[in-house]
């Protein structure tokens, strides 16, 4: 097990109250493995994948147990994550298009980077330029400043940043989303070449398209309003999902093959519930319509199946 | 109802403008009554630039965009007013598309006195309620909220309205899915489909194949502003001749089939060259040679109603 989390829950606290951006997360990554983590805007897919770094200044960690490589993560604490940091967890950020400082060249960059965390830049200067290559990326970048890359190129600069000290547990967040479907398709490949050569050892992708985690993650595991619903196999998601959520939300992908014209696709009528005040029990109910009374209670994150993790109380029945 | 003649257009950029970046190149195109036309390419190919021009916003550098048979260069200050009552545009960001310190009123309010200055109050109130539940949206939820108060899919539901309570004929949508998430975009477009029966044609702009296939009657591929291909979405997408267009067929994420080895490709760098085919430098094909350099290859018809630029592709 690369990484255990338990009952990990996050709020945000703002002038208006507590936001419950995170309650009770409990899962699992095994080593090699490549979880997607998908769901709406504002489900709290990022918030679990930067509480595993750095909780921001709003950010309340409230409770829960988290181990990396048998080792406790100590997220609450701000300096010793320092030793964790980069290290063992790394982060391509959201906006990797500008997580590079816009005033230094890029090697100057990396050079700081790896110095702060006491490595020698000079030792790992040739596994830099190897892997340079293999994002297909001209050692002559190093001496060059941001700006003078494209968007694409900044991702794989970016890449190559985050992973370079080989860390056990790499969090790549919504790194996709503003790339062409050919520069994506070789971004997310790339990632996975990465695993394949061990410079990373699990990784977290969160996106919000399923599609696209369907191509390169050996699991994933859907969010709604800060609780999990779903973990399993890509393809047992894809093809059987249970909770109510997951099949909805698959349901309403538009596919190659599916014209307006021909089948009319439906998306999942209402919105996710505001999480200052969320309403106890299953967050999903409202939209839900296989709702019935049970589900003014949490439904607990339970294995129905081998790896088929569903937070849902009549998948449960079924199974009981 | 709307015509593209050889239409190009060529910025100046650099620090004194001294280069030339060449965003659309010779494109011709033309959309019917009720037609909804999808406009494909990658960052850069210039769909936005198109959907600019149709709107007014840049103009031509040469060619002439016909509007019910007339160029739209010559619409100058009345007639503009006259024109943006029946073409419109929406964005991909709908949060950037209002004033933010206006209510939803007020600019509503503005369109009233605008646009319809001779209808009377409570006529425009109920054009403007029937217009919003069209749309799928409840006026009471709507009106006197502040933008940043409605969710993306709710705004962006909202400019469809606004668009919708002009006469509008033609509609520039530019990703106006993008931003929203994977339960609510499809509701947007299927409001949009649906709105082709009113005899609104739309120009519907995205990176996203399989979205493009959903809604559209035919599509347009674009590469570095020239179009690749063209012609019924279906023929397309079940045979691609191109090979820009089969390369992006193959990097779709589909749902039923994982990607193929081979590797994706990494966007192009250059500029496309000028004289020849743009795509030259990335094309796979074998046959590729001088003929492709010689000339723009021309867009050829393979079959009807589906046409192709590229001399050496199998036909």
């Amino acid at each position: 097990m690369s990484l255990t989390v338990e009952n990990l829950t996050v709020y945000y606290q703002t002038l208006k109250g507590v936001v419950q951006a995170l309650e009770d997360a409990t899962f699992s990554l095994d080593d090699g493995e490549i979880m997607g983590l998908a769901g709406e805007s504002g489900c709290g897919k990022t918030t679990l994948g930067t509480s595993l770094i750095q909780l921001s200044g709003r950010m309340r960690y409230i409770k829960g147990k988290l181990a990396l490589d048998g080792q406790e993560l100590p997220i609450w604490d701000n300096t010793a994550m320092n030793d964790f940091r980069y290290k063992k967890v790394s982060l391509i950020p959201q906006y990797a298009m500008s997580a590079m400082n816009p005033t230094r060249k890029i090697g100057m960059l990396t050079r700081e980077l790896i110095e702060a965390k006491k490595v020698d830049f000079n030792q790992v200067l040739p596994e830099l330029k190897r892997r340079l290559e293999l994002v297909e990326l001209p050692e002559k970048v190093l001496n060059m400043y941001p700006i003078e890359l494209s968007g694409g190129m900044k991702q794989r600069m970016v890449m190559v940043l985050s992973t370079l000290l080989n860390p056990s547990l790499l969090i790549a967040d919504e790194i996709t989303s503003a790339l062409d479907v050919s520069t994506q398709k070789a971004v997310m490949e790339m990632l996975g070449e990465f695993r394949d050569r061990k410079y990373v050892k699990s990784m977290m992708i969160i996106t919000h398209d399923i599609s696209v985690l369907y191509q390169i993650a050996d699991s994933i595991m859907v969010m709604y309003a800060g609780q999990l619903s779903e973990k399993a196999a890509a393809e047992t998601i894809i093809r059987e999902p249970r909770h109510p959520y997951t099949k909805m939300l698959i349901a309403a992908l538009p596919k190659i093959g599916v014209r307006y014209s021909e089948q009319v696709l439906s998306g999942i009528p209402g919105k996710p519930p505001l999480l200052l005040d969320p309403p106890a029990g299953c967050r999903f109910r409202e939209r839900c319509p296989a709702a019935f009374g049970k589900c003014l209670q949490a439904p607990p994150f339970k294995e129905v199946q081998k790896d088929h993790f569903v937070a849902c109380w009549k998948e449960f029945e079924r199974h009981a | 109802m709307l015509r593209l003649n050889d239409v190009s257009k060529t910025y100046r950029v650099g620090t004194f403008g001294g280069q030339l970046l060449h965003a659309v190149r010779h494109v011709t195109f033309d959309i019917q009554d009720g037609e909804v036309i999808s406009l494909i390419g990658e960052s850069g190919s210039g769909k936005t630039t198109i959907g600019r021009m149709i709107l007014k916003l840049t103009s031509p550098s040469s060619g002439t965009i016909e509007y019910n048979g007339a160029d739209i260069a010559g619409i100058r200050k009345s007639g503009l007013k006259d024109y943006y009552r029946q073409v419109q545009g929406i964005f991909q960001d709908p949060f950037s598309s209002c004033n933010p310190i206006f209510k939803a009123d007020r600019i509503f309010q503005i369109m009233h006195e605008e646009f319809f200055p001779h209808v009377g109050k409570d006529k425009w109130r109920a054009k403007l309620d029937e217009t919003l539940k069209c749309v799928g949206l409840n006026p009471e939820h709507i009106l006197n909220k502040f933008p940043h108060q409605l969710s993306g899919g709710q705004l962006q539901r909202f400019l469809i309205a606004r668009a919708l309570l002009l006469d509008v004929k033609f509609l520039v949508a530019d990703e106006i899915i993008s931003m929203l998430d994977a339960s609510t975009r499809i509701d947007v477009l299927n409001l949009l489909a649906d709105l082709k029966k009113y005899g609104l044609s739309i120009l519907f702009i995205t990176h996203d194949l399989s979205l493009g296939y959903y809604i559209s009657d035919r599509s347009v591929i674009l590469y570095k502003g020239t179009v690749v291909e063209f012609g019924a979405t279906g023929k397309i997408y079940a045979k691609p001749l191109h090979p820009y267009t089969q390369m992006l067929m193959a990097s779709i994420p589909h749902l039923d089939k994982k990607w193929t080895q081979i590797r994706g490709e990494l966007g192009g760098k250059t500029n496309g060259s000028l004289e020849g085919c743009a795509y030259y430098e990335r094309c796979p094909l074998p046959g590729k040679g001088q003929q492709c350099l010689a000339s723009v290859p021309p867009l050829v018809e393979i079959e009807p109603d589906h046409m192709v630029a590229c001399c050496c592709c199998e036909k």
